[in-house]
Protein backbone atom coordinates (compact mmCIF):
# COMPACT_ATOMS: atom_id res chain seq x y z
CA UNK A 1 0.00 0.00 0.00
CA UNK A 2 1.61 3.22 -1.28
CA UNK A 3 1.50 6.00 1.23
CA UNK A 4 0.12 9.35 0.65
CA UNK A 5 1.73 12.67 1.37
CA UNK A 6 -0.15 15.34 2.95
CA UNK A 7 0.22 19.21 3.47
CA UNK A 8 -1.02 21.01 6.44
CA UNK A 9 -0.76 23.69 9.38
CA UNK A 10 -0.75 22.35 12.97
CA UNK A 11 -0.57 24.71 15.44
CA UNK A 12 0.39 27.25 12.97
CA UNK A 13 3.48 25.47 11.57
CA UNK A 14 3.34 24.18 7.97
CA UNK A 15 3.54 20.45 8.43
CA UNK A 16 4.64 17.36 5.73
CA UNK A 17 3.83 13.64 6.58
CA UNK A 18 3.09 10.47 4.78
CA UNK A 19 0.26 7.97 6.07
CA UNK A 20 -1.56 4.90 4.85
CA UNK A 21 -5.10 5.91 3.43
CA UNK A 22 -6.74 4.34 6.24
CA UNK A 23 -5.04 6.16 9.38
CA UNK A 24 -6.92 8.36 11.09
CA UNK A 25 -5.76 12.13 11.93
CA UNK A 26 -5.40 10.73 15.48
CA UNK A 27 -2.59 8.03 14.49
CA UNK A 28 -0.88 10.63 12.07
CA UNK A 29 -0.84 13.19 15.06
CA UNK A 30 0.21 10.37 17.72
CA UNK A 31 2.01 7.64 15.51
CA UNK A 32 4.10 9.99 13.29
CA UNK A 33 3.98 13.67 14.37
CA UNK A 34 4.96 12.64 18.13
CA UNK A 35 2.23 14.66 19.41
CA UNK A 36 0.73 12.82 21.89
CA UNK A 37 -1.77 15.36 23.86
CA UNK A 38 -5.11 13.85 22.36
CA UNK A 39 -5.52 10.26 23.40
CA UNK A 40 -7.92 7.70 21.73
CA UNK A 41 -10.44 6.13 24.76
CA UNK A 42 -12.95 5.26 22.32
CA UNK A 43 -11.57 5.22 18.39
CA UNK A 44 -15.67 5.72 17.95
CA UNK A 45 -16.05 9.10 18.49
CA UNK A 46 -17.67 8.62 21.66
CA UNK A 47 -15.50 9.88 24.54
CA UNK A 48 -13.68 13.27 23.38
CA UNK A 49 -10.59 12.56 24.11
CA UNK A 50 -8.47 12.62 20.75
CA UNK A 51 -11.27 16.22 19.95
CA UNK A 52 -8.69 18.18 17.64
CA UNK A 53 -9.99 21.56 16.01
CA UNK A 54 -10.13 21.30 12.14
CA UNK A 55 -10.76 24.82 10.51
CA UNK A 56 -11.94 25.85 13.26
CA UNK A 57 -14.44 22.81 14.44
CA UNK A 58 -13.52 20.98 16.97
CA UNK A 59 -13.70 17.48 16.02
CA UNK A 60 -13.15 13.57 17.32
CA UNK A 61 -9.28 13.02 15.58
CA UNK A 62 -10.14 9.42 15.64
CA UNK A 63 -13.11 9.89 13.19
CA UNK A 64 -11.14 12.16 10.69
CA UNK A 65 -8.80 10.50 8.19
CA UNK A 66 -5.00 11.88 8.10
CA UNK A 67 -5.36 12.01 4.31
CA UNK A 68 -8.52 14.67 5.15
CA UNK A 69 -5.84 17.21 6.66
CA UNK A 70 -4.57 18.41 3.61
CA UNK A 71 -4.70 21.79 3.49
CA UNK A 72 -6.07 22.27 6.59
CA UNK A 73 -5.82 24.41 9.27
CA UNK A 74 -5.56 21.89 12.77
CA UNK A 75 -5.50 23.39 16.33
CA UNK A 76 -3.98 20.36 18.89
CA UNK A 77 -3.85 20.53 22.55
CA UNK A 78 -0.02 21.39 21.99
CA UNK A 79 -0.61 24.86 20.85
CA UNK A 80 -2.76 25.46 23.73
CA UNK A 81 -0.22 27.44 25.80
CA UNK A 82 1.75 30.12 24.67
CA UNK A 83 5.42 28.99 25.32
CA UNK A 84 5.56 28.55 29.19
CA UNK A 85 2.60 30.57 29.96
CA UNK A 86 -0.39 28.61 30.38
CA UNK A 87 -3.70 29.28 28.52
CA UNK A 88 -6.20 30.75 30.87
CA UNK A 89 -8.44 27.09 30.55
CA UNK A 90 -5.39 25.31 31.44
CA UNK A 91 -4.23 27.47 34.55
CA UNK A 92 -8.19 27.16 35.82
CA UNK A 93 -8.27 23.58 35.19
CA UNK A 94 -5.33 23.47 37.63
CA UNK A 95 -6.90 25.99 39.99
CA UNK A 96 -9.81 24.61 40.29
CA UNK A 97 -8.64 20.62 40.45
CA UNK A 98 -10.38 19.98 37.36
CA UNK A 99 -8.62 16.81 36.43
CA UNK A 100 -7.65 14.05 38.28
CA UNK A 101 -6.23 11.34 36.34
CA UNK A 102 -5.76 13.35 33.27
CA UNK A 103 -6.33 11.13 30.12
CA UNK A 104 -9.55 13.29 29.22
CA UNK A 105 -7.91 16.92 30.00
CA UNK A 106 -6.68 17.47 26.59
CA UNK A 107 -10.09 16.74 24.91
CA UNK A 108 -11.96 18.68 27.34
CA UNK A 109 -9.16 21.78 26.97
CA UNK A 110 -9.67 21.88 23.59
CA UNK A 111 -13.24 20.89 23.49
CA UNK A 112 -13.65 24.28 25.76
CA UNK A 113 -11.36 26.58 24.06
CA UNK A 114 -13.55 25.77 20.71
CA UNK A 115 -16.80 27.33 22.85
CA UNK A 116 -14.92 30.16 24.60
CA UNK A 117 -14.05 31.01 20.74
CA UNK A 118 -17.44 31.10 19.46
CA UNK A 119 -18.89 31.65 22.82
CA UNK A 120 -17.15 33.89 25.44
CA UNK A 121 -19.76 34.05 27.75
CA UNK A 122 -21.57 30.88 27.98
CA UNK A 123 -24.31 29.65 30.22
CA UNK A 124 -23.55 26.75 32.53
CA UNK A 125 -26.08 24.60 30.50
CA UNK A 126 -24.33 25.51 27.37
CA UNK A 127 -20.88 24.53 28.90
CA UNK A 128 -22.27 21.60 29.79
CA UNK A 129 -23.99 20.41 26.40
CA UNK A 130 -20.79 22.05 24.02
CA UNK A 131 -18.86 19.72 26.58
CA UNK A 132 -21.62 16.50 26.05
CA UNK A 133 -19.31 14.26 23.80
CA UNK A 134 -16.52 14.74 26.08
CA UNK A 135 -16.69 11.90 29.08
CA UNK A 136 -14.60 12.10 31.99
CA UNK A 137 -14.98 9.48 34.90
CA UNK A 138 -13.21 10.95 37.59
CA UNK A 139 -14.16 14.68 38.51
CA UNK A 140 -17.81 14.27 37.79
CA UNK A 141 -17.82 17.51 35.41
CA UNK A 142 -18.58 19.90 38.36
CA UNK A 143 -14.90 21.25 38.92
CA UNK A 144 -14.49 21.39 35.03
CA UNK A 145 -17.74 22.97 34.41
CA UNK A 146 -16.61 25.55 36.89
CA UNK A 147 -13.36 25.74 35.72
CA UNK A 148 -14.32 26.77 32.31
CA UNK A 149 -16.56 29.54 33.47
CA UNK A 150 -13.59 30.96 35.63
CA UNK A 151 -11.60 31.11 32.72
CA UNK A 152 -14.24 32.37 30.07
CA UNK A 153 -14.61 35.08 33.36
CA UNK A 154 -11.04 36.24 33.28
CA UNK A 155 -10.82 35.95 29.36
CA UNK A 156 -13.52 38.32 28.98
CA UNK A 157 -11.27 40.44 31.77
CA UNK A 158 -14.22 41.12 34.08
CA UNK A 159 -12.22 39.94 36.98
CA UNK A 160 -8.36 40.37 37.43
CA UNK B 1 -7.60 0.83 0.87
CA UNK B 2 -6.96 3.64 -1.70
CA UNK B 3 -8.32 7.14 -0.80
CA UNK B 4 -9.46 9.29 -3.29
CA UNK B 5 -10.17 12.67 -3.62
CA UNK B 6 -11.95 13.87 -6.99
CA UNK B 7 -12.27 17.57 -7.65
CA UNK B 8 -15.30 17.20 -9.33
CA UNK B 9 -18.85 15.07 -9.35
CA UNK B 10 -18.14 13.20 -12.39
CA UNK B 11 -14.83 11.84 -11.54
CA UNK B 12 -16.45 10.97 -8.18
CA UNK B 13 -19.40 9.11 -9.80
CA UNK B 14 -16.69 7.38 -12.08
CA UNK B 15 -14.66 6.14 -9.33
CA UNK B 16 -17.63 4.75 -7.72
CA UNK B 17 -19.19 3.75 -10.74
CA UNK B 18 -15.89 1.54 -11.88
CA UNK B 19 -14.89 -0.09 -8.36
CA UNK B 20 -14.85 -3.58 -7.84
CA UNK B 21 -16.69 -3.55 -4.65
CA UNK B 22 -16.66 -2.45 -1.16
CA UNK B 23 -16.09 1.49 -2.43
CA UNK B 24 -17.57 4.12 -0.16
CA UNK B 25 -18.55 8.15 0.06
CA UNK B 26 -16.68 9.87 2.72
CA UNK B 27 -18.45 13.33 3.29
CA UNK B 28 -18.57 13.50 7.38
CA UNK B 29 -17.10 10.29 8.43
CA UNK B 30 -18.58 10.22 11.74
CA UNK B 31 -20.47 6.84 10.46
CA UNK B 32 -17.97 5.49 7.98
CA UNK B 33 -14.98 5.91 9.86
CA UNK B 34 -16.60 4.06 12.75
CA UNK B 35 -17.33 1.27 10.81
CA UNK B 36 -13.75 1.25 9.39
CA UNK B 37 -13.21 0.10 12.84
CA UNK B 38 -15.21 -3.05 13.46
CA UNK B 39 -14.36 -6.18 12.38
CA UNK B 40 -15.39 -7.98 9.59
CA UNK B 41 -16.00 -4.45 7.42
CA UNK B 42 -13.69 -3.88 4.69
CA UNK B 43 -13.50 -0.52 2.60
CA UNK B 44 -11.56 -1.01 -0.85
CA UNK B 45 -11.88 2.65 -1.47
CA UNK B 46 -13.13 5.82 -0.36
CA UNK B 47 -14.22 8.64 -2.38
CA UNK B 48 -13.40 11.94 -0.50
CA UNK B 49 -16.05 14.38 -1.76
CA UNK B 50 -15.28 17.24 0.10
CA UNK B 51 -12.99 19.25 -2.55
CA UNK B 52 -15.76 19.24 -4.63
CA UNK B 53 -17.28 22.83 -5.69
CA UNK B 54 -19.92 23.46 -3.46
CA UNK B 55 -20.42 20.35 -1.34
CA UNK B 56 -19.55 22.72 1.51
CA UNK B 57 -22.17 25.30 0.75
CA UNK B 58 -25.90 26.03 1.54
CA UNK B 59 -27.66 27.60 -1.13
CA UNK B 60 -30.45 30.16 -0.85
CA UNK B 61 -32.31 30.93 -3.70
CA UNK B 62 -34.99 32.56 -4.37
CA UNK B 63 -37.29 29.29 -3.82
CA UNK B 64 -35.06 27.14 -2.33
CA UNK B 65 -32.26 26.18 0.16
CA UNK B 66 -29.52 23.44 -1.58
CA UNK B 67 -27.48 21.45 1.36
CA UNK B 68 -24.34 20.42 0.18
CA UNK B 69 -23.48 16.85 0.98
CA UNK B 70 -20.18 18.09 2.45
CA UNK B 71 -22.10 20.37 5.07
CA UNK B 72 -21.34 19.62 8.76
CA UNK B 73 -24.77 19.52 10.29
CA UNK B 74 -23.42 22.29 13.20
CA UNK B 75 -23.52 24.64 9.86
CA UNK B 76 -27.34 24.53 9.81
CA UNK B 77 -27.81 25.63 13.37
CA UNK B 78 -25.44 29.07 12.23
CA UNK B 79 -27.38 30.08 9.12
CA UNK B 80 -30.03 32.03 10.30
CA UNK B 81 -32.47 32.09 6.98
CA UNK B 82 -32.62 28.00 7.05
CA UNK B 83 -33.30 28.00 10.58
CA UNK B 84 -35.96 30.91 10.18
CA UNK B 85 -37.44 28.71 7.45
CA UNK B 86 -37.27 25.06 8.10
CA UNK B 87 -36.57 25.15 12.35
CA UNK B 88 -37.77 21.75 12.68
CA UNK B 89 -35.30 20.16 9.69
CA UNK B 90 -32.25 22.06 11.52
CA UNK B 91 -33.47 20.93 15.08
CA UNK B 92 -33.20 17.20 14.17
CA UNK B 93 -29.90 17.64 12.55
CA UNK B 94 -28.62 19.21 15.70
CA UNK B 95 -29.96 16.45 17.84
CA UNK B 96 -26.82 14.19 15.83
CA UNK B 97 -24.50 13.40 18.26
CA UNK B 98 -21.88 15.39 20.44
CA UNK B 99 -20.25 18.78 19.40
CA UNK B 100 -17.64 17.11 18.20
CA UNK B 101 -19.63 14.71 15.85
CA UNK B 102 -21.89 18.15 14.53
CA UNK B 103 -18.86 19.77 13.49
CA UNK B 104 -18.69 17.36 10.76
CA UNK B 105 -21.22 15.01 10.37
CA UNK B 106 -23.88 15.76 7.81
CA UNK B 107 -28.09 14.87 7.03
CA UNK B 108 -26.80 13.66 3.59
CA UNK B 109 -24.74 10.82 5.63
CA UNK B 110 -27.66 10.79 7.85
CA UNK B 111 -29.72 9.86 4.72
CA UNK B 112 -27.20 7.37 2.93
CA UNK B 113 -26.42 5.39 6.08
CA UNK B 114 -30.19 4.70 6.40
CA UNK B 115 -29.99 3.82 9.97
CA UNK B 116 -34.28 4.02 10.72
CA UNK B 117 -33.67 5.70 13.62
CA UNK B 118 -31.89 8.62 11.81
CA UNK B 119 -32.80 11.96 13.08
CA UNK B 120 -32.71 14.01 9.81
CA UNK B 121 -35.06 11.97 8.01
CA UNK B 122 -38.33 12.20 9.49
CA UNK B 123 -37.72 16.28 9.44
CA UNK B 124 -36.55 16.27 5.94
CA UNK B 125 -39.56 13.76 4.44
CA UNK B 126 -41.83 16.14 6.77
CA UNK B 127 -40.79 19.05 4.74
CA UNK B 128 -40.89 17.41 1.42
CA UNK B 129 -37.30 17.72 0.45
CA UNK B 130 -35.68 16.11 -2.52
CA UNK B 131 -32.44 14.96 -2.60
CA UNK B 132 -30.33 15.66 -5.68
CA UNK B 133 -28.42 12.79 -7.05
CA UNK B 134 -25.22 12.53 -9.79
CA UNK B 135 -24.60 9.81 -11.28
CA UNK B 136 -22.85 8.64 -14.74
CA UNK B 137 -25.54 9.46 -16.65
CA UNK B 138 -26.31 13.26 -15.18
CA UNK B 139 -28.13 14.20 -12.38
CA UNK B 140 -31.54 13.34 -11.03
CA UNK B 141 -34.00 14.12 -8.19
CA UNK B 142 -35.59 12.20 -6.11
CA UNK B 143 -38.06 12.24 -2.82
CA UNK B 144 -35.68 11.79 0.44
CA UNK B 145 -38.62 9.25 1.23
CA UNK B 146 -37.70 7.08 -1.92
CA UNK B 147 -33.90 7.02 -0.90
CA UNK B 148 -33.69 4.66 2.18
CA UNK B 149 -35.15 1.48 1.31
CA UNK B 150 -34.08 -0.84 4.92
CA UNK B 151 -31.47 -0.63 7.50
CA UNK B 152 -28.76 0.27 5.82
CA UNK B 153 -29.52 0.46 2.09
CA UNK B 154 -30.87 2.91 -0.36
CA UNK B 155 -32.33 2.87 -4.08
CA UNK B 156 -28.78 4.61 -5.00
CA UNK B 157 -27.37 2.40 -8.44
CA UNK B 158 -23.87 1.99 -8.12
CA UNK B 159 -21.52 5.05 -8.87
CA UNK B 160 -24.49 7.45 -7.91
CA UNK B 161 -23.56 10.27 -5.10
CA UNK B 162 -26.33 12.46 -3.14
CA UNK B 163 -24.79 15.68 -3.85
CA UNK B 164 -27.00 17.91 -2.04
CA UNK B 165 -30.42 18.25 -0.51
CA UNK B 166 -32.88 20.35 -2.05
CA UNK B 167 -35.33 22.21 0.37
CA UNK B 168 -38.41 24.11 -1.20
CA UNK B 169 -38.85 27.77 0.48
CA UNK B 170 -41.83 26.87 3.10
CA UNK B 171 -45.10 28.22 2.12
CA UNK B 172 -47.38 31.10 3.78
CA UNK B 173 -48.96 30.47 7.20
CA UNK B 174 -46.51 26.94 7.62
CA UNK B 175 -44.21 25.69 10.31
CA UNK B 176 -42.34 22.36 10.58
CA UNK B 177 -41.29 20.44 14.03
CA UNK B 178 -39.31 17.17 15.27
CA UNK B 179 -39.10 15.76 18.49
CA UNK B 180 -37.61 12.46 19.59
CA UNK B 181 -37.95 9.97 22.55
CA UNK B 182 -34.55 8.93 23.75
CA UNK B 183 -34.22 7.73 27.73
CA UNK B 184 -31.58 10.58 28.10
CA UNK B 185 -31.44 14.38 27.27
CA UNK B 186 -28.66 14.36 24.75
CA UNK B 187 -26.56 12.00 22.77
CA UNK B 188 -28.40 8.73 21.99
CA UNK B 189 -29.87 7.00 19.10
CA UNK B 190 -33.94 7.81 18.37
CA UNK B 191 -36.19 5.44 20.48
CA UNK B 192 -38.65 6.95 18.33
CA UNK B 193 -39.05 10.32 16.19
CA UNK B 194 -41.34 12.43 14.65
CA UNK B 195 -41.45 15.08 12.01
CA UNK B 196 -44.51 17.33 11.21
CA UNK B 197 -45.01 20.20 8.53
CA UNK B 198 -48.27 21.68 8.57
CA UNK B 199 -49.79 24.37 6.29
CA UNK B 200 -52.58 26.43 7.55
CA UNK B 201 -55.40 27.72 5.12
CA UNK B 202 -56.44 31.16 5.53
CA UNK B 203 -59.07 30.82 8.49
CA UNK B 204 -55.97 29.11 10.58
CA UNK B 205 -56.98 25.65 9.96
CA UNK B 206 -54.45 22.82 8.71
CA UNK B 207 -54.73 22.59 4.92
CA UNK B 208 -52.29 20.04 4.57
CA UNK B 209 -50.07 18.05 6.60
CA UNK B 210 -47.36 15.69 6.20
CA UNK B 211 -46.10 13.57 9.05
CA UNK B 212 -42.82 11.61 9.27
CA UNK B 213 -41.91 8.99 11.99
CA UNK B 214 -38.70 7.31 12.10
CA UNK B 215 -37.84 4.18 14.67
CA UNK B 216 -40.69 2.50 13.85
CA UNK B 217 -40.10 0.83 11.38
CA UNK B 218 -37.45 -0.26 8.70
CA UNK B 219 -37.23 2.20 6.87
CA UNK B 220 -38.90 6.57 7.69
CA UNK B 221 -42.68 5.85 7.69
CA UNK B 222 -44.74 8.81 6.11
CA UNK B 223 -48.21 8.60 7.97
CA UNK B 224 -50.36 9.74 5.22
CA UNK B 225 -53.47 8.81 7.50
CA UNK B 226 -52.26 10.70 10.43
CA UNK B 227 -51.69 13.82 8.39
CA UNK B 228 -54.95 13.35 7.13
CA UNK B 229 -56.72 13.30 10.64
CA UNK B 230 -55.00 17.10 10.74
CA UNK B 231 -57.15 18.72 7.71
CA UNK B 232 -59.71 20.82 8.28
CA UNK B 233 -58.71 21.16 12.51
CA UNK B 234 -57.14 23.57 14.71
CA UNK B 235 -55.45 21.14 16.61
CA UNK B 236 -59.13 19.95 18.34
CA UNK B 237 -58.21 17.07 20.78
CA UNK B 238 -60.21 14.40 19.03
CA UNK B 239 -58.78 15.56 15.60
CA UNK B 240 -55.27 14.80 17.93
CA UNK B 241 -56.24 11.73 19.41
CA UNK B 242 -57.33 10.30 15.75
CA UNK B 243 -53.68 11.25 14.33
CA UNK B 244 -52.26 9.99 17.11
CA UNK B 245 -53.65 6.28 16.87
CA UNK B 246 -52.78 6.60 13.74
CA UNK B 247 -49.25 7.38 14.34
CA UNK B 248 -49.31 4.46 16.13
CA UNK B 249 -50.84 2.25 13.76
CA UNK B 250 -48.83 3.17 11.22
CA UNK B 251 -45.65 2.34 13.31
CA UNK B 252 -44.49 -1.06 13.22
CA UNK B 253 -41.34 -0.97 15.23
CA UNK B 254 -39.04 -3.94 16.76
CA UNK B 255 -38.72 -4.92 20.16
CA UNK B 256 -34.85 -3.95 21.42
CA UNK B 257 -33.33 -3.09 24.17
CA UNK B 258 -34.41 0.81 23.74
CA UNK B 259 -37.98 0.24 23.42
CA UNK B 260 -40.16 -2.58 23.25
CA UNK B 261 -43.10 -2.15 20.03
CA UNK B 262 -45.61 -1.56 22.55
CA UNK B 263 -43.75 1.55 23.96
CA UNK B 264 -42.87 2.88 20.45
CA UNK B 265 -46.30 2.54 19.00
CA UNK B 266 -47.76 4.89 22.16
CA UNK B 267 -44.59 7.23 21.78
CA UNK B 268 -45.06 8.01 18.57
CA UNK B 269 -48.13 9.22 19.49
CA UNK B 270 -47.74 11.35 21.82
CA UNK B 271 -44.74 12.69 20.50
CA UNK B 272 -46.85 13.60 16.77
CA UNK B 273 -49.29 15.85 19.28
CA UNK B 274 -46.36 17.58 20.99
CA UNK B 275 -44.49 18.12 17.54
CA UNK B 276 -48.18 19.04 15.94
CA UNK B 277 -48.05 21.65 18.76
CA UNK B 278 -45.16 23.15 18.02
CA UNK B 279 -45.59 23.32 14.29
CA UNK B 280 -49.03 24.81 14.39
CA UNK B 281 -47.48 27.40 16.72
CA UNK B 282 -44.83 27.81 14.19
CA UNK B 283 -47.63 28.34 11.30
CA UNK B 284 -49.02 31.39 13.23
CA UNK B 285 -51.95 29.14 14.30
CA UNK B 286 -53.86 29.70 17.63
Amino acid sequence: MSSIAVSTTINGDDVEFLCRADETLLDVLRNRLGLLGAKEGCGTGDCGACSTIVDGRVVCSCLVLGAEAEGRTIETIEGMANGSELHPLQAKFIEHAALQCGICTPGFLIAAKALLDVNPEPTEEEIRYWLAGNLCRCTGYDKIVRAVQDAALEMRGERA
Amino acid sequence: MRYERPETIVQATHLLAEADSNAFVLAGGTDLLVKMQSDGFEADLVVDIKSIAGMGDVVEADDTFVIGAGVPCAALGENDALVAAWPGVVEAANLIGSTQIQGRCTVVGNLCNASPAADSVPALVAAGAKAKIAGLGGTRMADVLDIPTGPGKTSLKKGEIVEAIVLDKPLARSGDAYLRFIPRTEMDIAVVGVGINLVLDEGGAVQSARIALGAVGPTVILAEDAAQALVGSKLEETALDVMAAACSAASHPIDDKRGTVEFRKQIAGVLARRAARIAFDRAGGN
